[in-house]
Formats: structure tokens, sequence, C-alpha cells
């Protein structure tokens, strides 16, 4: 077990009980801030594959907006400061048996798949692959349609959201 | 793993251990004489009626808006920017036209007024 | 290289060879550097703070025309020790229904997300804590920590008042975000590279030279972004009681103040590396401590204006920031980024001089756009109409409005 193993195995686990306790802790607020710990070993798994950027825009994206938008909108609603009740309802055995059945046949499956062995070539070393992946971003031939029709994407999302949100003050007009 | 990100790390562990090691060793020299006013919550020198609820603005949640879709459109344009020395003319008009669309959404959100704080 | 002109990589290269003499393994043996390394710079992080919180007591006091501290130790330099001395005895007031781990992990948070900022800083041309290939970039990344840690310590509080003074900083830090960002692509369009070292070796030119409206766009946003004055509305004692960290005494307060001043340097180290050439100067090259003080010059002088705007300018009203950061900073900062682009690549960059000039015009078309804009918005704006009774109506008791 070389200590990279060790690492992996350490922040999976810690991502993998964040990502459980974001769905069965009683607080909404509770339920924001493990999120938060989830993402942060997400960002730390692509830190260990030497994928930097991505690393950097995990954290910076995800927990610098996206997390905070999630702890706005909580703040949005009433029950925030209440504990919710409990976060299982009745019959859940079923649905457990379920997830199980469908885990084991999806690692049988996985285990048969000859693709894990195969290694992909090696990137070089990530001093260019950004200058690279912002080249194939605006060439013609390359991924310049997706380009423009994400700014247009965005560009819906923002006036979609400007217009639920300012629906108090257009009921007023 | 690079010698870069275990680095990160460390420091990352020691930047976080330093202020803990403080806090900790103030704790431990300071006087405990925990009493029931002192603990109270601060309001302006009265007691707290009701719960620890506030009247949230939607306002806070658009520009939490704004924000991220801004954020996500810079992100988009640092490889652009990254690769610019060896881009051509066309891809950098491509680019401002990129930058042009979400300008135009800016400009929408100011006419709209979510820009204002209320 | 010898010890003189090049004192860290030498007593690095002294260590590692030590280790290995004992017999470790060479992943082990760097393990241990790193640590050693990042606890040194760590520790001479949080210590400078000492002196710099003096620093700024003694301009503030100059600023306002008195002395400041001048009593504890010569010239008042251990006011800042006995200060410290007094925070770490005091008590730690935890209100009651505070939720444990937001409101302990607030400070902590606050103060680390700053310190990991001077890992990626180059000091000198050979001495830095790790070239990380996406450094500038880390540093938001961070500072977005930061934030979050404002949200945990308003949160723990258990306070409706800390809640609201956290939320408003968090908004006002989140938009002011957007115009750091975004100017940021034009040193990145000029050096082609994140890594901060390559930013620093690319300015043979400094890139406040080439680019001084997104220079001076970025330190506005830098400055509203560790929430000094006149940004400091979101923790001003008169201000919504003091904001998010008032139910926090003893050290965990102390934690904040660090990290506010802290932060304050750190800017400013940030904006020497990325617009003021870093630790370039005379032999810098030759002679790598050189470089670092330069880069301490560079560094004090952007500082001491950082002290000065906080001395000097009255505090700003939350809509007057929030207009000035989306309707001022960013539409402008977007216009820069596009102008640097088109002129950039339309006029041949071969001469060096001539590419100064160049690129100086459009920034000067910029500014001029920017003066335009402000004259268009204040003329324009609607002015409260004040009616005024004319002495002798008021004597004779007129109703003016008839």
């Amino acid at each position: 077990m070389t200590p990279m193993h060790i690492v992996f195995l350490v922040v999976a686990v810690v991502t993998l009980f964040a990502a459980g306790m974001v769905v069965t802790t009683r607080r909404m607020m509770h339920s924001a801030l493990w999120l938060i710990l989830a993402l942060m070993g997400v960002a730390v798994v692509f830190a260990m594959l030497d994928a930097s950027f991505f690393a950097v825009v995990q954290v910076l994206v995800y927990i610098g907006a996206i997390a905070i938008l999630i702890i706005f909108a909580i703040m949005l609603t009433r029950g925030v400061m209440e504990i919710s009740g409990p976060q299982v309802n009745k019959g859940w055995w079923l649905p457990a048996v379920g997830v199980v059945v469908l885990f084991l046949g999806i690692v049988v499956g996985l285990s048969q798949w000859g693709g894990f062995d195969t290694l992909l070539p090696a990137l070089p070393a990530d001093a260019n692959n950004i200058a690279l992946f912002g080249q194939a971003l605006t060439s013609p031939d390359s991924y310049v349609i997706p380009f423009e029709v994400a700014s247009i994407l965005l560009l819906a999302a923002l006036m979609g959201a400007i217009y639920l949100g300012t629906e108090g003050r257009r009921g007023k007009k | 793993m690079s010698d870069n990100w275990l680095y990160i790390g460390m420091f990352m562990i020691i930047s976080a251990f330093l202020p803990a090691a403080a806090i900790t060793i103030a704790g431990i020299l300071s006087p405990k004489k925990p009493d029931k006013i002192k603990n109270s919550i601060y309001e302006c020198g009265m007691e707290t009626v009701g719960e620890t609820w506030i009247q949230f603005k939607a306002q806070y949640y658009v520009y939490a808006l704004v924000f991220l879709v801004f954020d996500v459109e810079t992100v988009f344009l640092y490889p652009w920017a990254m690769a610019y020395n060896q881009l051509s003319l066309y891809a950098v008009v491509e680019a401002i036209i990129f930058i042009l669309i979400l300008l135009g959404g800016l400009l929408y959100a100011w006419r709209k007024g979510a820009l204002e704080w209320l | 290289m010898n010890f003189l002109s090049d004192p860290v990589p030498f007593l690095t290269d002294w260590l590692n060879g030590l280790l290995a003499g004992w017999g470790l393994s060479i992943g082990l043996v760097h393990f241990i550097s790193y640590i050693i390394g990042g606890g040194i710079l760590a520790t001479a992080a949080m210590l400078l703070v000492l002196f710099l919180i003096w620093l700024e007591r003694k301009l503030i006091g100059r600023i306002q025309d008195r002395l400041g501290p001048n009593r504890v130790g010569p010239f008042g330099l251990f006011q800042t020790l006995a200060d410290m001395l007094k925070i770490f005895i005091k008590e730690h007031i935890t209100p009651e229904g505070a939720d444990r781990v937001p409101y302990e992990l607030g400070p902590v948070l606050s103060v680390a997300a700053v310190l990991m900022v001077w890992a990626v800083l180059p000091f000198t041309r050979t001495t830095m804590g790790t070239d990380l290939s996406v450094g500038l970039l880390f540093i938001f990344a961070v500072g977005s920590i930061g934030e979050l840690a404002v949200i945990l310590a308003g949160w723990g509080s258990n306070n409706k008042y800390a809640l609201l003074g956290a939320f408003r900083a968090v908004a006002l830090l989140i938009s002011y975000s957007i115009p750091m960002l975004i100017v940021l692509l034009v040193p990145v369009m000029l050096a082609g590279s994140l890594r901060l070292n390559d930013l620093v070796q690319a300015q043979n030119v400094w890139y406040i030279v080439l680019a001084p409206v997104p220079a001076l766009i970025f330190f506005i946003s830098s400055v509203a972004e560790v929430g000094r004055s006149p940004f400091d509305l979101t923790e001003a004692e008169s201000e919504i009681v003091s904001g998010f960290n008032i139910e926090y005494s003893g050290l965990k307060f102390g934690m904040f103040y660090v990290a506010d001043f802290l932060h304050a340097f750190t800017i400013s180290l940030i904006f020497s590396t990325i617009f003021l050439g870093g630790w370039r100067g005379p032999a810098a090259e030759q002679i790598p401590i050189l470089g670092f003080v330069y880069y301490l010059v560079k560094t004090s002088v952007v500082y001491f204006l950082v002290v000065l705007m906080r001395g000097t300018l009255p505090r700003l009203r939350i809509d007057q920031m929030n207009n000035l950061n989306w309707k001022f900073l960013t539409p402008f900062s977007l216009l820069s980024v596009i102008v640097f682009a088109l002129a950039d690549k339309i006029l041949p960059n071969s001469l060096t001089l001539g590419r100064v000039l160049v690129l100086l015009a459009a920034n000067a078309l910029i500014l001029a756009a920017m003066v335009g804009g402000m004259n268009w918005f204040s003329a324009h704006r609607r002015r409260p109409v004040v009616v005024t009774r004319r002495r002798h109506e008021i004597a004779s008791h007129k109703d003016v409005s008839a």
C-alpha cells in the first residue's frame, strides 16, 4: 500500500460519509455544510489525479459559488432553524434491499469488464495542458460551438434566475 | 501525485493547525466562568424574543446567482487567456462574442433592477 | 550557490543531504523538508502580523495627526505583544445554543484561508513555497474558503445580527470577486501562464505600465475583498453591531483580527507580484536575495497605499458598494478584457516600445470611458428635492406649500 493509496482511501471514506450525512442529517444547514465537505473531497481527488486546473475550479465554482447559493436558498425557507423530524419513512427497508441488489449487480458486471486493465496514455506534464485546452475551446474544428452555446446557456440561466428572483417586485408594479 | 499538491496539502494542515493550537492554548490559559447572563445572545442589551430567524431578502439569492453565472463564465475564459499568445484573431473574436453575450446579460440584469440593493 | 546570495535553497539542500545521509528514503526526505519549510513560512507569516498591527497603528496615528502607540517599548514596538498577551488570557464566552463545530471552525478557517496564499507566492527567483501550475486561480479558490469561514462564523453564533452581518459580508465578498477574476485575465493573456513565477519572469515591463486600468480595478476589488475602509461596512463597530464576529471573544476574535491584517498584507503581496514585477529588479537574477528585498519594498509601498486609503476615505454605504461593483467595475473589467484582447492581437507586438504605447493608448481609452461613465451617472442621478422655507415665511408662520 503506497501512501497514495492510503490518502485516497481516507479521502474516499470522508467524501462518502459526508455525502451520506447530507441526506440523513436533521438540520438543513448542517446538510449544506456536509455537502461542502463532500465537494472538498472531490477536489482533493482531482488534485491527486494531477488535474490541477479542475481541482482549483472545483473549489472556486462549487464551494465558492454553488455551495453559497445553496446556503442562501436554504435561508429563504422558513424551516431552516427547525429540526425537521426523522429522515427516513416507514417502509425504508424495501428500497434499501433494492439498492443493495442493484449495487451488487453493478459490481459483478463491472468486475468482468476488461477496461480497468488497459492503461490510457499518460498526459504530458500539465504545464501546457490548460493552454491546449484553451486552444481546443476556440478552434473552429474543435469545441467552439459548444463554447458559444455555453455562453447562451449561461445567459438563459441568468435571465431565468432574474425573472424568478424579482417576482415580488414585478407583482407590485 | 505531484510534489506541488503534496506541499499544498501539508501547508493546509499546518495553516489550520497553527490558529487551532493558538486558540487551544488560549482556551487553557483563560478563566472559565460561564454565567447565564454572560452567555446569552447579544441583542443591543435586550432579551432575545422568539427563535433566531430573520427575514431573509431574496436579493441575496439574486446576487449569488449573478455571481455564479459570471464565475462560470470566467472559468471558461481562463484557458482561452492562457492560450492567447498562440491563438489567431478568429479565436479571439469568438471569445469576445462570448464576453459580449454575457455583458448583454449584465445589462439585462441592470435594466430589470436585479442589481439594486433593496 | 553560496549561502549569502541564495540562503533558502542552500539550506534546503544542506538539510536534504543531512537527512539522506541518515538513511531515509528520498520521498520521506522531501516530505520532512516540506513540513519544516511550510511550518517556517506559516509561523513567519503569523509573527509578521504583530509587526503589521504596530505599523498600521503608527501610520493611522500619523495620518490623524497624533503619535500612535509609543509607550510600550521603544517607539511602542511591544504594544502588539502586550495586546496579544491580553487577548490570550481573556475568557472564551460561548453563546448559548451556539452550533459548536461551525462556531469553532470560523476563526480557524479564516486565518487558514489567508495563510494558504503564502504557499504559492514567489519570494525570489528560486524561493517559493511551491510553483503550482495554477497558482493564480489557487489564490482565489482559497479566498472562497475564507468566504465560507464568514458564513460559518455567522451561523455558529446563533445570533440574528451575526447571521445578517455574515450574509451581507458574503454578498459583498462574492460580488467583488467578479471584477477581480475578470481583470486578472489580462496579465494571464500577457504572460500566457497561470504560474506566479512565470508571471513575474514575463514582466520585462511591469504590468502596471502595460495594464494600468486592470491594475486599478484589481486594487479596488482587493481592498473591498479584505473588508477594509472604505469598504469595511461589514465589520465596523457602528454598523450592524459589528457584524458576524460579535459573539466571539478572546483569541477567537483575535484570530479574525489577525486574518484581517494578514489579508491586507497578502493582497499587497499579490498585487506587487502580478502588477509590479514581484522580485524583479536590477541584479535580482544573479543574486536572488536581492529579489526578496525588492519584493518587500514594492509590497510596503502598496501596503502603505492601502493604509492611506483606510485613514483618509469615509465609509461607503452598502448600496453604494453594490452599485460601484456591478455597474462600474464589472462592465469596465469586461470591456478592458475585450479592448486588450483586440489591441494586442491586431497590432504587431514585436517592438517592445511600440507595444507599450499601443497598450497604454488602449488603457487611456478605457479610462476615458470610465470617467465619462462616472460623469454621466452623477449628472443623471435623481437628486432629492429640498424645500427650504425663507426666513420671513417662517417668522410669519406662513404655509410654504400654499
